[in-house]
């Protein structure tokens, strides 16, 4: 099956500053794919050579077959799009918007009432038709958004930090209604901080400093062994005063990394150094002490891959 | 080619609409403008300040300076009492003209001799300088010619000019002022319209949304500039309705003629404006870029001075202004009575102008941002 997505070695540069650097990357359809990394590693970058937004200085792309360089209208013509700023017309109606956009995507005038009303429904916002876009809250503008993003039915959308700043309930309504769609065979390139957002996602990539690191499943992720090298172990330990515990492990031979998680510690440390974690734990005085093992996270994934490419010694 | 020009027109009509402040300001503005600066800007002479020094005041002293006075273009403010005080007066600028009569006056007309009044004026401001000194030496002239007539009996001048002015024939400065504001201020307000309807939404991000679309840039540029034609229309009614009754500029030559010219010069300064915003990042920066557009419309475009006597390459400068033609276009049907036949080289100029303008800015426009 061809992949809905496919970059190969595609690369920008903006004068001296490469934003992408040579990214490799296919996308299958009906995928959730998160797309991660800090600000300003080259997220929006990518996602914008992707909708024929942006050329690619070296590389190429093809998105639902087409290349986007040489037929970015016809990419234009097939994909849905949000960027990151909410950038709907405020002083248009939520009904409005979506007329606007069902016409500029150019859906033949008798079906275009039929699809509004879908969309409507599709997210939920029918309450809020003769509402101006400029008076809804955060949450549901970004599904005033997802629904003009929509009005074409496009096969494949990207969303830009859909979820950025708005509140938590919000933003798992908002999830709930990309997997419904991705039921329904749309496939989703959506770019996020939220670690928990990219563990639902069907396929993580983790971009850091305009590279690529990582990409695959969440599981694959954290079964690679530069995340959990041979003779080490993940542990969790629970203990009083994790700050001062944190120093103490530390500066153990056998600890390798130390990341405050939650109420807990996640640990990376050599097989079998669980009871010399314990015992010093105690010598410390911040016993008593529950050293249990466990997966890696998405998150201790992203950290250790940072941290080795940034040269870090931890690993 | 158009595809989502409707769209895009729907929308802007919108946006119109629902700005009822920003609606409310575009109509008002160009009436407003042509208002106050129709009255401010008026080359007729009139009361222009003077100040008197009599040294005779006898009655052949008072009759010249009545005839003075009855001109309408001397308003005597003052009395002077000494050459430094009738000096000072202009100096500090109460007054700008100064006339002296000698002492020996009416002694020398009576004598038959001949005799001088000094008039002192205030070159500062050539127009009133010029006017000034114009009327100063007619009624010296007309004066003399009066005192001769006595002396030897003949009732008529042998030679005299019999001018006859066509067209304005009081020549009003606003018959020929308030036509030419009519295009200045069309010209910079329409501009605007367009500049900053692109502008803006590439300030609020909506264009780069609009990018991912398959809207074409044709009908992008079109949908944005029809509506604001609309207004400019609108606006262009106002101003000649203001200039017609308000201050009373008859219009001697066809409406419709008037009318199918300026809907191209419309066309053309509002092209001008996408121009723009296809430079522009932020409305500031349009205003920044429009500047360069503003003043030489108002300065070059023969609006104030004659494009005839302008060095040659000014003269070039001023021939890619869309606002000469324009003005020269209303000057024409308004105090001329022009007719098409007349004016058609000059709607040609504009009409190929805004095409070149428009396309180029739609080409200007890509679907990629940098």
């Amino acid at each position: 099956m061809e992949a809905i997505i496919a970059a190969e070695n595609l690369t920008r540069r903006f004068g001296t500053f490469t934003a992408v650097d040579d990214v490799t990357l296919q996308i299958q359809k009906g995928d959730i794919f998160g797309f991660l990394g800090p600000n300003g590693s080259g997220k929006t970058t990518l996602i914008r050579m992707l909708c024929g937004l942006l050329e690619p200085s070296s590389g190429r792309a093809t998105v639902l077959g087409f290349d986007t360089a040489r037929e970015s209208e016809q990419v234009k013509r097939h994909i849905g799009y949000m960027s990151q700023k909410f950038s709907l017309y405020t002083d248009l109606t939520v009904l409005e918007n979506l007329r606007f956009y069902a016409g500029v995507y150019g859906l033949p005038r008798e079906q275009r009432t039929q699809r509004i009303d879908q969309v409507i429904d599709v997210v939920g916002i029918g309450d809020y038709r003769r509402r101006l876009a400029g008076q809804l809250s955060g949450g549901w503008k970004q599904r005033l958004a997802l629904a003009c993003a929509l009005v074409h039915q496009p096969q494949l959308m990207f969303l830009d930090e859909p979820t950025a700043g708005i509140d938590p309930v919000a933003r798992r309504d908002l999830w709930n209604l990309l997997f419904d769609l991705a039921g329904q065979g749309v496939t989703f390139f959506v770019t996020t901080h939220y670690m928990d957002e990219a563990e639902r996602c069907s396929h993580v990539g983790y971009i850091y400093f305009s590279k690529l690191m990582v990409h695959g499943s969440p599981h694959e992720l954290k079964q690679l062994p530069e995340v959990t090298p041979p003779d080490t172990v993940r542990l969790q330990v629970k203990c009083q005063n994790l700050v001062g515990a944190m120093q103490t492990l530390v500066a153990l031979n056998d600890v390798r990394d130390v990341t405050i998680f939650g109420d807990s510690l996640h640990v990376l440390a050599e097989t079998g150094a669980d009871a010399r974690l314990s015992d010093a734990l105690h010598r410390a005085g911040y016993g008593p002490t529950e050293v249990a093992p466990i997966s890696p996270t998405l998150e201790d994934v992203f950290v250790t891959l940072t941290r080795m490419h940034a040269g870090g010694n931890h690993v | 080619m158009f595809r989502g020009l409707e769209s895009i027109i729907y929308k802007e009509i919108i946006h119109v609409l629902r700005d009822r402040t920003a609606l409310l300001l575009m109509l008002l503005i160009p009436g407003i403008q042509l208002t106050i600066f129709g009255y401010a800007i008026d080359l007729d002479v009139k009361n222009v300040p003077t100040v008197v020094w009599n040294l005779d005041g006898r009655a052949e002293s008072r009759t010249l300076l009545d005839a003075f006075r009855n001109t309408g273009t001397f308003d005597f403010v003052g009395t002077a009492h000494s050459e430094e005080d009738l000096l000072g007066r202009i100096v500090r600028g109460d007054a700008q003209v100064g006339i002296k009569i000698p002492p020996d006056y009416t002694d020398n007309l009576l004598l038959g001799r001949h005799t001088a009044i000094q008039v002192l004026i205030d070159g500062s401001n050539s127009t009133v300088a010029m006017q000034a000194l114009n009327v100063s030496n007619a009624l010296a002239l007309r004066r003399s010619i009066d005192i001769i007539n006595q002396t030897i009996e003949t009732t008529q001048p042998p030679v005299e000019a019999r001018p006859r002015i066509l067209f304005n024939p009081d020549m009003r400065t606003a018959n020929f002022m308030v036509p030419g504001l009519v295009g200045i201020i069309m010209q910079m307000i329409t501009m605007f319209l367009t500049a900053f309807a692109v502008v803006r939404e590439r300030e609020n991000g909506a264009l780069e949304q609009l990018m991912v679309t398959p809207v074409s840039r044709f009908g992008l540029m079109l949908g944005k500039l029809i509506p604001y034609a609309v207004i400019g229309v609108f606006e262009t009614v106002t101003v000649l309705l203001l200039m017609r009754f308000v201050f009373g500029v008859p219009i001697a030559g066809n409406l419709v003629l008037l009318a199918f010219f300026s809907i191209i010069f419309l066309f053309t300064a509002l092209g001008l404006g996408l121009l723009i915003s296809t430079f522009a990042e932020n409305q500031v920066q349009a205003v920044q870029m429009a500047i360069p557009i503003v003043l030489p419309s108002v300065l070059l475009s023969g609006f104030v001075f004659p494009q005839e006597s302008m060095p040659y390459p000014i003269y070039l400068i001023a021939q890619v202004i869309p606002a000469t033609y324009f003005i020269h276009i209303l000057r024409g049907i308004i105090l001329r009575g022009a007719t098409f036949i007349d004016l058609w080289p000059s709607g040609l100029i504009l009409a190929v102008m805004g095409l070149a303008v428009f396309i180029v800015s739609t080409l200007r426009f890509h679907k990629t941002v940098s």
